[in-house]
């Protein structure tokens, strides 16, 4: 409807801030998200619980023996992590749309990429939080040594485009009346390809096969990340827009 | 708008011929294949509706950036017929691909790339389509609908190079797309001609389709505005 109105905005912020604005501004959001977070705790610790739920889960539902978490390690790990991150992606944007706080972000004098980036990352660092207490954890139940530089990696890149995609589809899913439900649903399907890559790198690591045989995965996995940031990046307007 | 145009009267009847021809084809025209026998039939039709349903996913893409740039209307119901139908021909395609597999391959399904990626194809348009349900304004409904299309036809061809990296680090798992699909057999002129002409048949078939399906889309959204109306 104002989009005429919205795009003269943003050029207006454009000129006037250039890029230290625009850092100030992303920085503003992202701090805004884990000053909240600090203060309620009631996402970290939904997800955290959540992803000690699924490992017991996997623990009875697979029997993890010795032999088979050689093999099943990475798939329970990023099963755990995508699960999580869901919970996590659907919550943080929820709480924008209900308290009416994302038609005041928009509102904002500045680039609307600035809120889908600011949201993007607070969802990766509170999806890297899961990862850093899961791994232990995980390590200490299982006798396995999760802590390769490899791993961290594969979580890093792996997470940084679940988020970007996930912050996408998440913004549209809150907006629907089925939201509860929603997200899974349009997330799992187009995310498949990061997480066959991130299941198979992590494998890859943790049974420490030679770099040739992980690089393709980790290539697949940069390609996923590059792509659908700029995507989200450019379609992310048309969905906030009002 | 209201009457039925010509055009697509004829195209009707054309359409209507091209199925009868296709089919007399591929049942006297096309030679039988020596090794596989009648089965090897339904490749005529299999990679046909396969080919239309990854053409319509890939024209809901092109509906969903139209959609995007110029916020008419026309896009959506465009995007919204052509992931329908794509749905359809697709499911078609995975059907007969299985009626094929089961004697050929000794299994109803494998999990091949191609077949893998088919799949994720189909949920990511089932997921379209709860999306939409899920909206009640037209006009958001038009673009989440093309945000996500968009989204969507870029993932695919993502998926089906990640499995098929997987395949070629695990060759345990049996077929590759290739091998299976119709480099196990050589095709005969005869064969070629009927193949093409039932890949024109379709496509054909997928327009025809379209277009009643663009003017239904038309038409349900002139009774959306008009109960609009009427409710105020």
């Amino acid at each position: 409807m104002n989009t005429s109105a919205g795009a003269s905005e943003k050029n207006q912020a454009a000129e006037t801030g250039g890029a230290a604005s625009y850092f100030s501004a992303l920085w503003a959001v992202i701090w805004k998200d884990l000053a909240a977070e600090w203060r309620s705790r009631e996402l970290l610790s939904a997800m955290l619980v959540f992803a000690l739920l699924v490992i017991l889960i996997f623990n009875f539902a697979l029997e993890l023996d010795a032999l088979a978490r050689n093999n099943v390690t990475s798939g329970v790990l990023w099963v755990t992590f995508a699960f999580a991150g869901t919970l996590g992606l659907n919550r943080s944007m929820a709480v924008e749309k209900d308290r009416g706080c994302l038609d005041g972000l928009l509102l904002a004098p500045v680039d609307r990429s600035v809120i889908f980036f600011g949201k993007a990352i607070s969802n990766l660092v509170f999806m890297l939080v899961v990862a850093a207490i899961v791994l232990p954890v995980y390590s200490i139940l299982y006798n396995v040594n999760l802590f390769r530089p490899g791993l961290m990696l594969v979580i890093f890149l792996g997470s940084t485009g679940y988020v970007a995609v996930g912050t996408l589809l998440s913004s549209m899913a809150v907006q629907a009346r089925t939201r509860d439900i929603l997200l899974p649903i349009l997330l799992f399907p187009v995310a498949i390809p990061l997480l066959v890559a991130a299941v198979k790198a992590s494998a890859g690591f943790l049974q420490a096969l030679p770099i040739e045989d992980i690089r393709p995965w980790l290539n697949l996995l940069g390609v996923y990340d590059v792509i659908f940031i700029a995507v989200a990046f450019m379609v992310f307007d048309f969905v906030v827009e009002e | 708008m209201d009457a039925k145009p010509r055009l697509l009267t004829i195209l009707d009847a054309v359409t209507a011929l091209m199925m009868t021809a296709a089919t007399i084809m591929v049942f006297a025209y096309a030679p039988m294949e020596a090794v596989m026998g009648p089965v090897q039939k339904v490749f005529y039709f299999h990679v046909a509706h396969s080919w239309v349903g990854m053409l319509s996913f890939v024209v809901a893409g092109i509906a969903g950036i139209a959609y995007l740039r110029t916020k008419n209307m026309k896009w959506d119901i465009v995007g919204l017929a052509t992931v329908e139908l794509g749905m359809v021909f697709m499911l078609v395609g995975i059907v007969t691909g299985s009626i094929w597999a089961r004697p050929i391959w000794n299994t109803w399904w494998t999990w091949d790339p191609r077949l893998t990626t088919t799949t994720i194809m189909e949920l990511i348009y089932a997921a379209y389509l709860m999306l939409r349900q899920g909206i009640e304004d037209p006009e958001r409904r038009a673009r989440f609908g093309a945000v996500y299309a968009i989204v969507g036809v870029i993932s695919v061809p993502l998926t089906f190079f990640s499995i098929r990296i997987f395949r070629t680090i695990h060759p345990v798992v049996i077929g590759s797309g290739d091998a299976g699909a119709e480099g196990s057999f050589d095709m005969t002129p005869r064969m070629l001609q009927v193949f093409f002409f039932s890949l024109i048949t379709f496509t054909v078939f997928y327009f025809d389709l379209m277009w009643h399906r663009i003017r239904l889309g038309s038409l349900a959204q002139r009774v959306e505005q008009l109960k609009l109306r009427l409710s105020e």
